[in-house]
């Protein structure tokens, strides 16, 4: 048996899942006590970025609860949540960090036991992978590198606006009626994910020191070919810049 | 930056509720020690009149400028602490609350220990949060003295009426030619046996001739922009496309009847009919059978209608006793007789009394009813009388459900308020905000919320009718200040946020950038967390004080 105790952060929304948490109390139905709550109006205030982050600051799993769909006091708010923790997801996937430490689940507010019944799972669920490889004073260097570059990646234009377009392109189509199906989303998606990850790690990299393209390649297990791409992007976003040429080979730093 | 806000711990011992099994002396002392409280303390019960001045007391003494209480559910007790706090000026949105008892104590009585860590956690958050809250101005905007009702039955017209005998105009829209709804279907109406048009005709007659009250019938609405006070609805008449400007709306369009083809052979042989049916027979005076058999929740309490619809057996008690005055057999087969309440349980004595018989079936055993060449044949097992029962009747009766009206989709679509799984409209709270929606100046009555009776319906009606008339009675609203910002500099004029506002509550200015529509915002936050740009500051969860909750939880001790 182990001794472990998670530390869990929940996003509950304001109109069901948070009402479903107070009935569990009202009904006095007992559940473990690994679980820290933060009210958000609607599920779909919650953006990947902010799972990451607190991820990085060392949460052995992150729970977010809502609505079920049809039921969202915002109409459609959950219907946001669901494709954001979609895009969680993937971004999770690259870091290397277990999938079973998030949790997307809903909740009605008449559903006190089903609530009792989801933090126990989830505890225990997290128990089982046990405590996270990120907590201070020694974190996995490499999973934190992943875990940041996903933070800035789900942070940043590129990715946010897609998920935001998503719902939009999907059921309704575009300003010119142009719809894309979702097989078709999830492909431009998928490839978006790995690129904005790559390019961020990379980022994150050259903002600690310079850096050869084959020195990056080694450090992120990449073919150099493969960062030289990614290079280029960066340079053309301006984030990067050649620093110093060193024995023929060109250093890159962040601008 | 200013100096940091002095911040005011109050711990509630809920009498025993928090008290017996969270340490709450040592979370005080602990919320002594959190970074910006200036002060903590415990209280027997901290709502209590006592408590309250307890509060006003401290921001007085030391000068308090954000409140934390440590109690129960922000659910229920956030709004008496946001006016205590704003009596003794500090703004409502000042306030923060640690669930330290419904999310803690009540949940965890068998680890006192754990669960006064975890008071100290949530009060930890709490504090992080409120140190970065600011005050929050709440949009007033004014209300149009006019109210909308959806529907012209006895619930929209009882309810337009009295909305009108307020002084405020209302209209009634009616998809159908005439004003009136089911009960233009009814026969005669329990317990009085007074025939439905003696009740309907005298209400059709002062709805129609009432100076505040307009009705527009074979009318639908199509489009609704606003919210709470000023709503523009757009309404297809008979003349054609009319823009109503209103400050509240009600939803009043009824249900439907099942017509359940195919079951029990309806559809197929002119002798299975509804209940609703039988009553136009009865009104007629067509109904000659000698032996009259009832089935009840025919096509309801099943998987595609789960629920009970409640008037159903009612109804058929009530015309069975009709039936059997004109000396036929009546046979009711049913599942679980509901009679219920002091009316209907008279009426369910008085139909045993005159001969009725009550037959109970099995869900799973469901009578069995053919067309032989000499009449219709039912057949039952019926663990009444422990035996197959078979009976041949003259007529067949199916007492059918209320059901969702076809279009209460698209009318809950365009309303931007929910229907509940069964497909009806769904109240705020079925409890506390039985006939308010969760969406501010729209209300539901009668059975477009969920079958009931006429009583029962009116009852409602005349609720929306009060609950309605509060905003125009005010003239002025105030909306939360829970709401989206753009910041002009950094929007791109993307629209995103437009696209993704459940209530269009986002317009582009004439710069092609976003602007929030205070009034509008109902403070979702989905712009904000999804802006590419971050440019949506989302007030009272913005983007650092969630970012403060979420990071004081993962702090170690």
């Amino acid at each position: 048996m182990s001794t472990f105790e998670p530390n869990i952060v929940g996003f509950l929304c304001n109109w069901c899942s948070y009402a479903g948490a107070d009935l569990a109390g009202v009904s006095r139905i007992q559940y473990p006590t690994n679980l820290r709550i933060i009210k958000v109006m609607c599920s779909g205030r919650v953006e990947p970025g902010m799972v990451l982050e607190f991820l990085e600051a060392g949460a052995d799993g992150i729970m977010v609860t809502g609505c079920h769909i049809g039921d969202c006091h915002y109409i459609t708010g959950n219907l946001h949540t669901k494709r954001k923790f979609a895009l969680l997801q993937k971004l999770l996937a690259k870091t290397g960090l277990e999938p079973q430490r998030i949790r997307l689940e809903w909740n009605s507010a008449s559903e006190g036991q089903r609530f009792a019944n989801l933090v126990k799972e989830f505890t225990e669920q997290v128990r089982d992978i046990g405590p996270t490889p990120l907590k201070a004073p020694k974190p996995d260097a490499a999973k934190l590198l992943n875990l940041r570059a996903a933070k800035a990646a789900a942070d940043a234009f590129r990715l946010r606006a897609l998920v935001g377009k998503e719902e939009k392109l999907v059921t309704t189509g575009n300003v010119y009626g142009e719809k894309i199906t979702q097989d078709e989303f999830t492909k431009t998606m998928d490839s978006a994910v790995e690129t904005e990850f790559q390019v961020h790690r990379i980022h994150i990299l050259l903002q600690e020191r310079s850096r050869s393209v084959k020195d990056l390649a080694n450090q992120l297990s990449l073919q150099p070919r493969t960062v030289l791409g990614y290079m280029v992007a960066l340079r053309q976003r301006g984030w990067v810049d050649v620093k110093e040429t060193v024995e023929g080979t060109p250093l890159y730093a962040a601008q | 930056m200013t100096s940091a806000p002095r911040i005011g711990v109050f711990v509630c011992r809920c009498g025993i509720n928090i008290a017996a099994y969270v340490d709450v002396p040592a979370v005080v002392e602990y919320a002594k020690t959190l970074p910006g409280v200036t002060y903590a303390e415990e209280n027997m019960y901290t709502c209590s009149s006592d408590g309250l001045n307890k509060i006003k007391e401290a921001i007085k003494k030391y000068g308090l400028e954000r409140i934390v209480v440590a109690s129960c559910t922000p659910r229920t007790h956030e709004p008496l602490f946001q006016a205590t706090c704003e009596e003794s000026g500090v703004n409502k949105y000042l306030f923060e609350m640690a669930n330290i008892r419904d999310q803690c104590s009540w949940v965890h009585q068998k680890e006192p220990e754990k669960a006064t860590e975890k008071a100290k956690d949530l009060i930890r958050m709490a504090v992080a949060k409120a140190a970065l809250l600011e005050s929050g101005d709440e949009p007033e905007i004014d209300v149009t003295p006019s109210t909308l009702v959806i529907g012209g039955g006895v619930s929209g017209m009882r309810a337009a009426l009295s909305i009108a005998d307020q002084g405020f105009n209302v209209t009634i829209v009616e998809k159908e030619s005439t004003l009136g709804g089911k009960l233009r279907g009814f026969d005669s109406l329990f317990p009085h046996k007074q025939k439905a048009s003696e009740v309907l005709m005298p209400l059709i007659t002062r709805v129609s001739t009432h100076p505040r009250i307009r009705v527009l019938t074979k009318s639908t609405v199509k489009s609704v922009y606003g919210f709470l006070g000023n709503f523009d609805i757009g309404v297809e008449t008979r003349q054609g496309v009319e823009v109503l400007k209103v400050g509240t709306i009600i939803v009043a369009v009824g249900a439907d009847i099942l017509k359940p083809k195919g079951l029990y052979l309806y559809g197929e042989d002119p002798r299975v009919v509804t209940q609703s049916e039988l009553e136009q027979l009865l009104h007629k005076g067509e109904v000659d059978a000698k032996i009259v058999v009832m089935i009840q929740c025919a096509g309801s309490r099943n998987e595609e209608h789960p629920y009970c619809s409640r008037i159903c057996c009612n109804e058929a008690v009530k015309n069975a006793i009709n039936i059997t005055e004109k000396e036929s057999d009546v046979y009711i087969l049913y599942r679980d007789l509901q009679t219920y309440g002091i009316h209907y349980s008279r009426l369910e004595q008085e139909a045993k009394r005159k001969g009725v018989k009550f037959l109970k079936y099995q869900a799973e055993r469901p009578p069995l009813v053919t067309s032989e060449p000499d009449g219709l044949k039912v057949s039952l097992y019926s663990p009444t009388v422990n035996e197959a029962v078979e009976l041949r009747p003259d007529m067949l009766v199916l007492s059918t459900p209320l059901v969702p009206v076809a279009d209460a989709k698209e009318l809950s679509q365009l309303l931007k308020v929910p229907l509940d799984s069964n497909g009806f409209f769904m109240e705020a709270h079925v409890k506390l905000r039985p006939i308010d929606f969760a969406t501010d100046g729209i209300f539901i009555c009668g059975t477009a919320h969920s079958p009931k009776d006429i009583g029962e319906s009116v009852a409602q009606a005349l609720g929306v009718a009060s609950r309605a008339s509060i905003p125009m009675a005010k003239k002025r609203v105030r909306t939360a200040a829970i709401m989206s910002q753009v910041d002009q500099t950094r929007c791109s004029g993307c629209g995103t946020c437009l696209d993704v506002c459940p209530y269009n509550a986002l317009k582009k200015n004439d710069k092609g950038l976003a602007e929030t529509i205070a009034a509008v915002c109902k403070g979702c936050g989905v712009c904000g967390a999804t802006c590419p740009e971050k440019a949506i500051t989302m007030h009272h969860f913005t983007d650092a004080q969630i970012e403060a909750q979420g990071l004081a939880a993962l702090e170690e001790d």
